[in-house]
């Protein structure tokens, strides 16, 4: 049981039971696989194929640039049909390769065969993950061997595996360790060895006792494994709030979990971990949670990335007067305007609303009734913070630790007024960060 | 008595001298050299701190040049008058031949010329809009339309027009660059005030995107190419630029079948009279 309460944070309605119960389905292929390069945080990796290419299941069709970079893969065999700017589910138009699939599904040479992975070192095992092109799939994407190179003088003393699954709907990640606990545990253990760490936490929020039960029969062999339970609070998967409800560790300003000795892995990670060093299989497929009200039939998925959400919709019977699609969660996923979007590494689900449960606001002016300030699990004062903002004191807005925010979303959520909180203080960070850009 | 005020005046004048040496000493050692030119050209300078030069303000930019680290027509808001100051301070010459600049922006995707994506219902603000997936417009290069600039300007130059797009004041603007640096796009360009003929628009997409999304959108036709003096407009990644180094006749706007080339009498205010009757027309 995790010890320490996490401060602030906010109740919705969870709506958990809508996709909880349905077994992961593998999707077949799409007639076409829009596969973005920019799908990690960091640098975008460099195209390598041309329109008219013939590609194989897992070949590199993108190389990473520089070391906080992934390769990107093709999802399957078939032909590169174009090299075209397509929609991006989290961020403005990019390049993506659009992949028209044979139906044969071949593996390139060298992939998916069964490997002894007992034998890899730190270093074989970071090389493998960084090949497969992993990154976070909980939402934020960052290169997953980044994370496990941590510097010497940074020891990491604990692993903790995120299935915490705090954003409401999304069922992804609940399914994946009901189904799969032993390659779970396993993709972990591997993660483990390559930061030479004992100690593996996987936490799970108490609304999810089957998916703990799963996980503790296959720990029970293993020395320094421990599932714990988590308050059902929102956010309580985020990084921060995790490693302090875990071990009563605090993540310092401005720093990263590495600073307290924690390194946080999705459980959606840890599985393709699995599969990356055991069977040599890159990250070209994940579950996705199709949930909400506005779609047919709730469903949870394998899709291959590339796979856009229209496809992905359709598979599941299709919309259902639906008034908005959201890429990942209701509480920090993005509204989509196109269904050409497609699933990418970062995508772990998609939910539909309807349209009565909609609504479009205009923000008034804050009343100072200090909601967002007693539910921002970052401590900050979110009502003076949106204020700064917006008569564009960015540098006061920096002194009172804009930059800190998580973008949770729990002050627009409580907000009465309505009041685009997140939206003001994204802008906040991104005018700060170019004005520290231009002083460098 | 007589010599207990005198034992008082020669301790306190004893203690006067000890004490003045040592300021003295200390003046000496830590005397600051001031160039008395930096004095000069601050002077000369217009005072108003508007960071046009782009540097923190007027006492920093008289210190650089100075030192030769910037040149003598470097305050943008002072134009040649403070120019000349400043050269005969430095013993320089200037030669005048800077003409006025002024801010223009190049881009006439206005509501009815540019394609939308999406329906955008948050913060009036052009950064905060392009946050959302580049903004809703279907161009990455296009201007948002929600006046940031305008809101930086300040000299009240910018207003927008009921079209969707900024309108700059050339008799206004002083060439401060505000607005240069706010617009999130980078659409907003310092440009000669006595150049005629201007290409509005800075999307480098290719011709076929162009046409699919905007009205008035350059589709890299090479025509203003050839019939500009040579080098006067060149193609650069699907995108007419005008050399304002170069002269260049207003007839060229007449071949470009997109009407993304204009003529602009910037020094006599700068709205052609069908665009004003457009605006007048567009529901105001």
């Amino acid at each position: 049981m995790a010890r320490w309460k996490i401060f602030g944070g906010v109740h919705p309605e969870y709506h958990k039971e809508l996709a909880e119960r349905r077994p992961i389905e593998v999707m077949p292929l799409p007639g076409r696989l829009i596969v973005h390069f920019a799908q990690n945080l960091g640098t975008a990796p460099k195209p390598i194929v041309e329109k008219g290419n013939t590609v194989k299941r897992g070949q590199v069709i993108g190389e990473p640039q520089g070391f906080i970079s992934v390769p990107i893969h093709a999802p399957t065999s078939g032909t590169v049909q174009a090299i075209d700017v397509f929609p991006h589910p989290v961020g403005a138009d990019m390049p993506a390769a659009v992949i028209i699939p044979d139906g044969k599904d071949e593996w390139a040479h060298g992939l998916d065969v069964e490997r002894d992975a007992s034998a890899f070192d730190a270093e074989k095992i970071i090389a493998a993950v960084r090949d497969a092109g992993l990154v976070g799939m909980g939402g934020a994407a960052f290169p997953t061997h980044v994370k496990l190179s941590s510097p010497r003088e940074k020891p990491i003393d604990l692993l903790i595996v995120n299935g915490a699954e705090c954003e409401p709907y999304l069922t992804a990640d609940h399914r994946l360790m009901l189904e799969k606990p032993r390659e779970i545990v396993e993709g972990a253990s591997y993660l483990a060895k390559a930061l030479g760490v004992s100690n593996v936490i996987i936490a799970i929020e108490r609304n999810k006792r089957d998916a703990a039960e799963s996980i503790r029969t296959e720990i029970i062999k293993r020395r320094g494994y421990s599932v714990e339970m988590l308050q059902i609070t929102y956010p309580q998967g985020a990084e921060r709030q995790l490693i302090f409800s875990l071990t009563g560790r605090r993540v310092p300003t401005g720093g990263l979990p590495m600073d307290v000795g924690v390194l946080v892995q999705n459980v959606a990670t840890s599985f393709a971990a699995h599969e990356a060093i055991r069977f040599n299989r890159p990250l070209i497929e994940r579950v996705v949670c199709v949930s909400g009200r506005g779609v047919r039939t709730p469903k949870n998925l394998l899709v291959r990335i590339g796979t856009t959400f229209g496809d992905v919709i359709a598979f599941c019977g299709g919309e259902l007067d639906s008034g908005k699609v959201i890429g990942g969660g209701p509480m920090m996923g993005v509204a989509q305007y196109s269904l050409n979007a497609p699933v990418t590494k970062g995508t772990s689900g998609i939910v539909l609303l309807r349209q009565d449960e909609v609504a479009q606001f205009v923000g008034d002016a804050c009343i100072r009734c200090g909601r967002c300030v007693r539910a921002c699990p970052m401590q900050l004062n979110p009502s003076l913070l949106s204020v700064l903002v917006e008569r564009l004191h960015f540098d006061d807005a920096e002194r009172h630790h804009v930059l800190d925010c998580i973008e949770c979303g729990c002050c627009a959520y409580l907000c009465p007024s309505r009041r685009p909180m997140v939206h003001h203080f994204r802008r906040a960070k991104a005018e700060i960060r170019s004005t520290q850009a231009k002083a460098i | 008595m007589v010599t207990s005020v005198l034992t008082a005046l020669i301790a306190l004048a004893s203690l006067a001298l000890v004490l003045s040496l040592i300021l003295g000493l200390v003046a000496r050692a830590f005397a600051v050299s001031i160039d008395a030119k930096v004095a000069e050209i601050e002077g000369a300078l217009p005072g108003a701190y508007c960071g046009g030069c782009g540097l923190p303000g007027c006492s920093e930019l008289a210190r650089r040049i100075a030192e030769g680290r910037a040149s003598v027509d470097s305050c943008p808001g002072g134009g040649d008058e403070v120019a000349k100051k400043i050269a005969a301070i430095m013993g320089a010459r200037f030669t005048g031949g800077s003409v006025r600049k002024v801010a223009l922006v190049l881009c006439g995707g206005s509501e009815q010329a540019a394609a939308k994506r999406f329906h955008y219902n948050g913060i009036k603000d052009c950064t905060s809009a392009t946050i959302l997936f580049g903004g809703d417009k279907a161009c990455q290069y296009d201007c948002m339309g929600l006046g940031t600039c305008a809101g930086v300007c300040p000299v009240d130059a910018i207003r927008m027009l009921p079209n969707g797009l900024p309108e700059i004041d050339p008799m206004k603007c002083t060439a401060c660059n505000k607005c240069v640096l706010a617009c999130p796009k980078n659409i907003i360009k310092l440009v000669p005030i006595n150049r005629r003929v201007h290409v509005l628009c800075c999307s480098h997409d290719k011709a076929a995107r162009v046409r699919a999304i905007c009205k008035v959108g350059c589709i890299a036709c090479v025509k203003c190419v050839k019939a500009a003096p040579e080098g006067a407009i060149t193609m650069e990644n699907n995108l007419a630029i005008v050399d304002y180094g170069a002269e260049l006749p207003d007839a060229v706007a007449a071949v470009c079948p997109m009407d993304t080339i204009v003529v602009r009498d910037l020094e006599a205010g700068g709205t052609r009279q069908e665009e004003l009757e457009t605006v007048a027309g567009g529901g105001r």
